[in-house]
């Protein structure tokens, strides 16, 4: 076998090696967008993903209950109740007609129940739409609410 | 003001259209007159704008509010140190700031130049006008940062209007490390144009020999060296600013801040395999293509938004002329290659699997995967929303799970790499170069097990980096003692002299050994601990060996920010150790609040402190506090990074400079010392 050969078979393997890794990474992480409207037409497997659902706060319903926040996201008249079970403080742009951006899973009876909040104070953002900061992390005015959110920033 | 700043940006994009025509005329024609006139526009390009810069700084400075973008990023109480660095704060001067940062490379390269490469430098005089001319139409009619506030009367005619004051920089901005970060990165995006413009030039002049290869590779490691700068003080800034406790988070600016980076690092390693060995020619030129296109690319991502859009967040439309310009790259660049594949044919093939060339292959291939993970996982939320209708997007265990293993085969070739000959390494010289630092690794594999460090991924990370730390070393010693052998010096001025002889190699070195320092920095994130806690005064957190005590919470105004601060004491083996604030600032004129970390940095951990509001159900305030161990490793291996690449950019001492003819080859060739001293030859002549 030559060396040309050798080298290929090599590239061959740690080709394969990285794209199972990939490929298991990516079924670990993997986390669906959804809107609000579209909810109510999944199906099957589609109910059960992690994802990421995006509306704005409708003013009076934010409820601080024992151990969550519960609220109610809307977004072209369609309405979703969402459960936050997190541990971390809700970020203080988090107020009513706020922008938020919820990540967990729906349940059996069509709540949300989300692990992570973040929001964007709407007013803010449409007094200066392009401002993003010279390092470009987009949507830096929106707070996080933690380590883990803080990837999803942008 | 504002008409003096938009006509001299106006001046710069006809002076670079300028260069961009005379240049190619001067090329059809074979005219030295038109190519030196476009390279004089060239240059002057440059100078009209930093008069731009200059006016739009002026606007910062004399608080005109009239302005939209001073408006838009600036207030009266702003300190003067931050409205210099508002210049970059938002799209339209950012773009400014990428055009003038790319106007002095493009001075530098020409200037340098001047009476240099008669044949080489027209062309890449036009590519450097023609990536100016993109930049300059954007700067001019897409994003002016010279738009003026204007609001129609009755009448429905526009009129001048003026805030009174401005909404303020951002406040994530308002950190000194934001003043310094961007320009770094940008100068790191921004460098890569003139390897590009170099390596464009010299296939379509189809320049004969290596020369253009030395020029790219060293214009390669200054861009190289500014965006590894770039990229730390990001990932530092978002540590101590951000306040989650860690520094990346596969964050899609900060991939695309990575894709350059990886595919620049893979040219400074296989060019070797150009110079050297005739081999790889296509790959290289590709390589550089590649790293400005995505460099292009990054600058994409980062201004327009189309990866973040998934979260509905900032967007805007330049994403468009980002999108063409790169289409039109590729086409050029593709065309260039196939008018000039001939050019490019290799003088050579693989000879063994066991040589410093497959050594290079494998850095490379693995190197390229990586770039393709990161950039798949980052483009997946748009690629799958055009494939399935679906967006989807990945997190960080994917990155992580494809990245580490390859991270950790780097780290491995970079301990062996070096030491392997090229062509064909025989047995006796492996064992001769490995067995020591192989059994140094394990050893301290071992040993690390016994202590219970199970980590399997730190643990391997662990053995390579005694490794390579140990084939680093051992290369130092044996190439200085056989100087010291031969003139009666001490090891130690033999090693500086070893090292001035071939600063490329030894550079090189360092900047492998600033490698594992960070490496071992990241490893120690397996070990991080974290604790969150609601605390009033009084009450402790216990973390690792510290407790920390809640003293006491206070409020605190000026005319720029509210604060929000605890007074935390730590305490350690019962011993009052520090005191730390943490704290909640409120910005007034954006309105915003953010936090400001305390963070109690040593080498082997650093105490990490967020104030991260109050609890929705109790008022009382949270405080959240990690312990990282060996993050500091990673900021000192920056420094050690930057100080290899300066090392390896110095040119080299040549102690037997009249020994040689004079048309032999040029610095960076150990061949040519091995005739005047075949001493050091012997030990050295198998590497770099």
């Amino acid at each position: 076998m030559n060396a040309r050969v050798k080298f290929l078979v090599g590239s061959g393997i740690i080709i394969i090696t990285l794209a199972c890794l990939a490929y298991v990474g990516f079924t670990q992480s993997k986390t669906y967008y959804h809107t609000i409207s579209e909810l109510s037409s999944l199906q099957g497997g589609a109910l059960h993903q992690r994802m990421r659902v995006s509306g704005n706060v409708r003013t009076g319903t934010i409820e601080h209950v024992s151990g969550r926040v519960n609220f109610v996201l809307e977004e072209q008249g369609k309405a979703l109740t969402v459960s936050y079970i997190g541990r971390d403080p809700l970020p203080d742009t988090f107020k009513d007609g706020a922008q938020a951006l919820v990540e967990g899973r729906l349940t059996p009876d069509g709540q949300f129940v989300a692990e992570q909040v973040q929001a964007k104070c709407a007013s803010k953002y449409e007094a200066n739409p392009s401002q993003a900061p010279a390092a470009g992390r987009p949507g830096q005015t929106s707070s996080s609410t933690g380590a883990p959110a803080a990837g999803d920033r942008s | 003001m504002d008409i003096f700043g938009s006509f001299a940006l106006i001046l710069a994009l006809l002076a670079a259209v300028y260069a961009f025509a005379a240049g190619l005329a001067g090329i059809l024609t074979r005219r030295t007159l038109l190519t030196r006139s476009a390279a004089n526009a060239g240059m002057a390009v440059f100078v009209l704008i930093s008069l731009a810069v200059a006016s739009l700084e002026y606007f910062f400075f004399t608080d005109n509010f009239s302005m939209a973008y001073v408006a838009a990023h600036s207030n009266r109480a702003l300190p003067a140190f931050y409205k210099f660095a508002a210049l970059w704060a938002g799209q339209e001067g950012s773009l400014l700031f990428w055009s003038w940062l790319l106007s002095i490379y493009v001075f530098s390269a020409l200037f340098v130049n001047r009476n240099k490469h008669p044949e080489l430098m027209p062309y890449a005089g036009v590519v450097m006008a023609g990536v100016q001319i993109f930049f300059l139409v954007l700067n001019n009619f897409v994003a002016s940062p010279f738009n003026v506030l204007a609001s129609p009367d009755a009448a429905g005619t526009l009129r001048l209007a003026s805030l009174g004051d401005g909404h303020g920089l951002n406040p994530l901005l308002q950190y000194p490390e934001m003043v310094i970060h961007p320009p770094m990165l940008y100068l790191g995006y921004t460098g890569f144009t003139i390897p590009f413009a170099f390596a464009l030039a010299a296939l379509l002049g189809r320049y004969p020999g290596e020369k253009w290869i030395h020029i790219t590779r060293r214009w390669t490691m200054i861009a190289w060296c500014f965006q590894s700068i770039g990229i730390l003080l990001g990932a530092h800034w978002a540590y101590a600013v951000l306040g989650w406790g860690g520094y990346w988070a596969w964050d899609p600016v900060e991939n695309a801040s990575l894709l350059p980076w990886i595919t620049g690092t893979a040219f400074l390693h296989s060019v070797m395999m150009q110079e050297k060995r005739g081999m790889l020619k296509v790959w290289n030129v590709w390589l550089v293509f590649t790293t400005f296109m995505l460099c292009i690319m990054g600058t994409l991502l980062t201004r327009s938004g189309i990866v973040s859009s998934v979260h509905a967040f900032a967007q805007s439309s330049i994403g468009n002329w980002f999108v063409a310009f790169l289409g039109l790259t590729f086409i050029v660049c593709f065309w260039a290659y196939w008018m000039n594949r001939d050019y490019l044919r290799s003088d050579n093939q693989l000879d063994s699997l066991v040589s410093r060339e497959s050594s290079f292959l494998f850095n490379n291939l693995v190197l390229l995967a990586a770039c393709f993970a990161v950039l798949w996982g980052t483009l997946f939320p748009v690629l799958s929303e055009a494939v399935s209708g679906n967006k989807i997007s990945v997190g960080p265990p994917f990155f992580n799970k494809v990245n580490i293993p390859i991270a950790l085969f780097l780290l491995l070739l970079t301990g062996v790499g070096p030491l392997l000959a090229w062509r064909k390494t025989s047995l006796d010289a492996l064992k001769r170069n490995f067995a020591w630092p192989l059994a140094g690794g394990v050893a301290s594999g071992v040993i690390a097990a016994i202590f219970g460090f199970r980590e399997i991924y730190s643990l391997i990370c662990l053995i390579l980096s005694v490794f390579v730390t140990l084939t680093i070393f051992s290369e130092f010693y044996r190439g200085a003692r056989v100087i010291a052998a031969r003139d009666g010096t001490n090891l130690l001025s033999a090693v500086g002299d070893l090292t001035m002889r071939n600063t490329r190699r030894y550079g090189g070195y360092v900047i492998h050994f600033a490698m594992v320092l960070i490496f071992i920095g990241i490893a120690g994130s397996a070990f991080n601990k974290d604790i969150q806690k609601e605390m009033g005064v009084g009450d402790t957190i216990a973390i690792g060996p510290y407790t920390i005590l809640c003293q006491n919470f206070d409020h605190t105004a000026n005319n720029n920010f509210e604060s929000e601060r605890a007074t935390l004491e730590v305490f350690r083996n019962g011993r009052s150790v520090m005191m730390l604030y943490p704290e909640r600032r409120f910005f007034l004129a954006s309105q915003v609040t953010e936090t400001m970390v305390a963070v109690q940095t040593k080498p082997l951990h650093d105490l990490y402190v967020v104030y991260a509001g109050r609890s929705p159900e109790t008022g009382k305030p949270v405080i959240h506090a990690y312990l990282n161990p060996l993050v500091k490793w990673i900021w000192f291996g920056g420094v050690v990074l930057v100080l290899g690449t300066l090392l390896a950019m110095i040119p080299n001492r040549r102690a037997a400079l009249v020994l040689r003819p004079a048309t032999a080859s040029s610095w960076g060739e150990p061949a040519a010392d091995a005739r005047a001293i075949g001493a050091i030859a012997r030990a050295s002549d198998a590497h770099d």
